[in-house]
Order: structure tokens, then sequence, then C-alpha cells
């Protein structure tokens, strides 16, 4: 089982890895962050603030594109090309299809977000010199990376009984609603009657990726208090493992023409 | 013993949005094959062949019916690592090379990793694709594409093989070197089931044929002897032109050349037109069975008017 979920991980990650649309991506990112020093020139004394807020805020949005783009084609790439047939015909179980497929999309990101936080660190080395706080960022990043977590899982589990546009369609609209998760919250707590109990199961059901996200507070050296850390890092889990779970079982059931 | 028994499989798909309709793609099949035959399985496009393939694949879940492969439920993952399975025009991962594909496919099959490198090598050599190199798949032509295709079928050396129109959209060298493959297998004890609806290449390597029409079952026989049945009909040559007038009843038609007749008879009619022949002296020279062919059969199977199932 573990070597089988193994080869279909590894065999993703590299599908991704020799995909010339994915550096361009990188590419662009870079250049983002490269950048950012000149918008730091307009307002003396910000080169940094605009630098951190930019090389985070591309790393993030970036990174939720490249989840997207590819996991939209993660299941219906393989059932188009038949690929899926000659994997299923084997002692294969679905689940260890999608969660193969679902570690290996992960595993890029993971990797994609490692290569523009260095480049981002670079970037900060030659504009201001690298200082204590900096590593505080880090926490920023790492939340990134939780939100990835979310937005790929989300993205299969779409994939899986819906067209890849609509599927981006559906993945892109939640993370931006989830990315007001806090006024959905605010919405709930003002409203009365079915309005509120709606709003309030929406704000519940909704991924909460507010929250995850503290770049504007790393930029500005403040810190994240490990109690946070902990529970971003369960709920993240938990959020995605759902997700992957109902992919999971839409996909046992299907008939794959 | 049987390789392959399928029991009242059946597939009816779902049509329409709001009001559903079923359409049935595959009426009750019923159909065995041997341990070491090689079955063709034989249909215009869209008559239900692919659909019972991904049924025994368990790509598809059927509506009612079963089947058993190598004695056990088709749907036992244990049986996933007997049987190797091509579909039908797949395209692969054309980012990875004919050996990274084939060894993924390994992994996926549970082969020792040991026994993987060694595996690969002989396959490629088997199909032709020795000096691929690290060539990725995107760059191979088609009929390069369909032995990798066969290769990742039997990576895990199972023993009995589906093959999803494995000469489709091949230039005559790709069909004869395919071919040559499916002969390969067969002449190592594989059990083969192939479907396609190009039937020389059925004729030349079928033990025997199933032919299935609008998804349901047609005729099945062995390729000798749907020849025979197509036809049912003898040719007899004899000497001795005296004879023709006492026999011209029992033939369909008839040539005399000298002294020498060549007759042609429905085979029913055989013995009593020797005996005449016998009875009027005329010395014969040979009686051979017409045998038709698979085409014949196969268009006489589909033209047939659609059963009612009840």
């Amino acid at each position: 089982m573990i070597s089988r979920l193994t080869a279909i991980t590894l065999n993703t990650f590299r599908e991704a890895v020799r995909d010339r649309v994915l550096y361009n991506l990188i590419l662009f990112v870079l250049l983002l962050v490269a950048s950012a020093p000149l918008f730091g020139q307009i307002s003396i004394g910000m080169e940094r603030l605009i630098l951190v807020n930019v090389g985070l805020s591309s790393i993030s949005l970036f990174g939720v594109i490249i989840a997207i783009f590819i996991g939209i084609g993660l299941v219906s790439k393989e059932m188009e090309k038949k690929t899926l047939y000659t994997i299923l015909s084997r002692p294969v179980r679905r689940w260890e299809f999608i969660l193969g497929k679902y570690l290996g999309l992960v595993m890029t990101l993971v990797v994609n977000t490692a290569l523009m936080t260095a480049g981002f660190y670079i970037a900060l080395l030659i504009t201001n010199g690298l200082h204590k706080t900096d590593a505080l960022l880090l926490v920023a990043i790492y939340f990134t990376v939780l939100q990835f977590l979310i937005v790929t899982a989300l993205t299969i589990l779409f994939s899986t009984f819906s067209s890849p546009i609509f599927s981006a369609i559906f993945a892109f609209a939640l993370f931006v609603i989830g990315t007001f998760a806090e006024d959905l919250k605010n919405f709930a707590a003002i409203s009365k009657g079915a309005a509120k109990l709606l709003a309030t199961a929406a704000a519940y059901v909704m991924p909460n990726f507010a929250s995850l996200n503290v770049i504007a507070q790393a930029a500005h050296d403040q810190g994240v208090g490990s109690g946070l850390i902990l529970f971003n890092t369960l709920y993240a889990l938990l959020y995605s493992a759902s997700a992957v779970a109902a992919a999971v079982l839409i996909f046992e059931r299907r008939n794959l023409k | 013993m049987f390789a392959i028994e399928i029991q009242g499989l059946s597939k009816d798909y779902a049509v329409g949005f709001w009001k559903k309709q079923f359409r049935p793609a595959l009426k009750p099949l019923n159909l065995a094959v041997r341990t070491g035959e090689t079955f063709g399985f034989l249909g215009p496009n869209g008559a239900g062949k692919t659909t019972t393939l991904k049924l025994l694949m368990g790509i598809v879940s059927p509506t009612s019916g079963t089947a058993t492969i190598l004695g056990k439920s088709f749907q036992d993952p244990e049986v996933k690592r007997r049987i190797g399975f091509l579909p039908e025009q797949p395209y692969f991962y054309d980012y990875l090379s004919a050996p990274e594909l084939l060894d993924y496919y390994a992994r996926l099959s549970g082969v020792p990793r040991e026994r993987r490198n060694p595996k690969i090598d002989e396959l490629l050599k088997r199909v032709g694709l020795a000096d691929v190199g690290d060539r990725q798949l995107r760059k191979f032509s088609k009929g390069m594409l369909q032995r990798v295709g066969i290769a990742q079928a039997i990576i895990h050396d199972p023993e009995v093989i589906f093959l999803d129109e494995p000469m489709s959209g091949l230039d005559p060298l790709g069909r004869h070197e395919v071919r040559e493959l499916i002969q390969g297998l067969k002449d190592d004890g594989k059990t083969i089931f192939f479907s396609t609806h190009i039937l020389s290449d059925a004729e030349a390597l079928c033990d025997r044929v199933a032919v299935i029409h609008k998804g349901e079952l047609r005729g099945v026989g062995a390729i000798n002897d749907i020849r025979t049945s197509v036809a049912g009909r003898s040719e007899v040559i004899w000497d001795g032109a005296h004879a023709l007038p006492a026999v011209s009843g029992s033939l369909i038609e008839s040539h005399i050349t000298g002294e020498t007749v060549r007759g042609i008879a429905h085979s029913e009619n055989i013995d009593s037109l020797l005996d005449q022949l016998r009875r009027q002296r005329a010395r014969l020279i040979s009686v051979t069975p017409l045998h038709g062919t698979l085409e014949e059969y196969f268009l006489a199977k589909t033209s047939e008017q659609e059963k009612v199932i009840s």
C-alpha cells in the first residue's frame, strides 16, 4: 500500500516538475519579489515593509493559483487520457489514487514555496540585510502552506465530480470567501433569524483563510503565539483531511466513462 | 478450466439530465474463455466491447451480473495482480521516458524492487524499444506508444491479458509488430482476451471469437468452425463426365473440363452425392469443404434482427 501510494505521489510530483507552466509561474513570483525594492523607492524607509507584503502575498497567491491550476487536472487528465484505466486495473485502490495525487501536489507546493522563500530571503538580504525578526516571517509562510493544504484538498474534491473549469471556479470562489471569513462571522453576529443561522453555518463550513493570513502582522514584526500555530495546524489538517475523504467517497462511487 | 467466466454481466447508462432514461450499453452477457486461449471479441464501433472490458477491470460497476477471472471474483484486488490491461488508444504520461513509465507501473503492480530493472530491460528489448533511452514518450510514434502499452500490460507477468483494440490507429507495419507481440504472448501460454473490429487480425491470432453487436452477444465459436459454418459447402472433383446428369440435382453448380468435373454441393448433400458417383463408377479425385471468411460470419451476425430479451 505504502509503495503504491509513494509511487503515485512521486509521479504526480514529477509531472508538475516537468511542466513548463510551473517554471513560468515561479519565475514570475521571483521577478515580483526582485522588483519590490523598486516600489520601496517610491516611499522612503518603507522598502522592507513593501518587500515583505509584496513578497509574501505573491508567494501565497501564486501558490494558490498553482494548487488550483494543477489540482483541477489531477483526476480529469488521467480520465481523459485513459491512464486511469491502466492504474485501476492494477491492485490500486481508488482512495490510494486520490490520496497519492493529493500528496504529490502538496509536495510540489512545499518545494515551490521553499524555492520562492529562498528567493524572497535573498531579496531581503540584498535590500535590508537579515535581522532576527525576519525569522518571524517563516510563520507567515508556514501558514501559507497550510492554506495550500486546504485549497488543494478542495480542488481535488471538486474535480472528482465536476469539469476542470467549474472545479477551478468553485475552488477560487471558496478561496476568496475564506479570505473574508471573519466578515462572514461578523455578519452572522449582527444578523437575526434565518439569516443568522445561515451565515453562522456558512462561517463554520467555509475554510477560514483569514486566520491563516498573518502577513500584515509579520510585516510589522508582530509575533504569532504558539497556541495559534498549533490551532491553525490542526485546523488545516482536519479541514483538508475531511475534504480529501469526501473526494474519496465520491470517487469510489463514480463510473468512469 | 476457464480463465474468464462472465455471468449475466450488464450495464445500463443513465442519459438525460432531468428525466433520466436508461440506455443499455451491454445486455446480460454470458461468456467463458478457456485458460491459454486467445479470444477475440469482435464488434463494430459502439457494440459494447469497451464497456465489457471496463466492467471486467472494475472501472465501471455492473448494473447486474458478475464475472470470475482465474476462479476469483473480478472485483477481488488479488485478481488484479494477475491480469494485465491495455486500454484503447491510451496516451500515457508523455513527460516520462519508457523505462520510467514501466517502473511506475511495476511499482503499482507490486513487482519487487530487485526484479524491476531487469524486467524493464527485458521487456523493452522484447517490444523493440531497447534503444529509446531517456527520450520522453511525447516524442514517440503511435506504433511505439502501442508497444510501450503492451509492455506496461505485461510488466508484472500476468496470466490473463486484456487488450482493447490493440491494432487500431496503427499503420500496416505497426499492426504487424503488435500482431507479432500478441503471437509471442500466445506462445508463452498466456490467456489473451482482445477486442477488435479488424477481422483479419482476429482471424490470424484467435482460437475462438465472439461477435457482439448493439450490446448483445450474437455468436461464439472457434475460427475453423465458423469458417465452415458460414460456407457449409464443399467442392467435389471427379473424373467421368457421364455421371453428371445423374447427380446434377445434388449440385449447386458444376464445370466440366474434358472428363473432369468440378461440382459445388451443400455439405449435407455430400454423402448422397458420393454414393451416386460410386454407382455411376466415376473416379473421385477430391472432396474439400469450402471455408467462408470471418468477415462473412461477422456480417451475418451483425445484420441479424435484434433479439427481444424479456
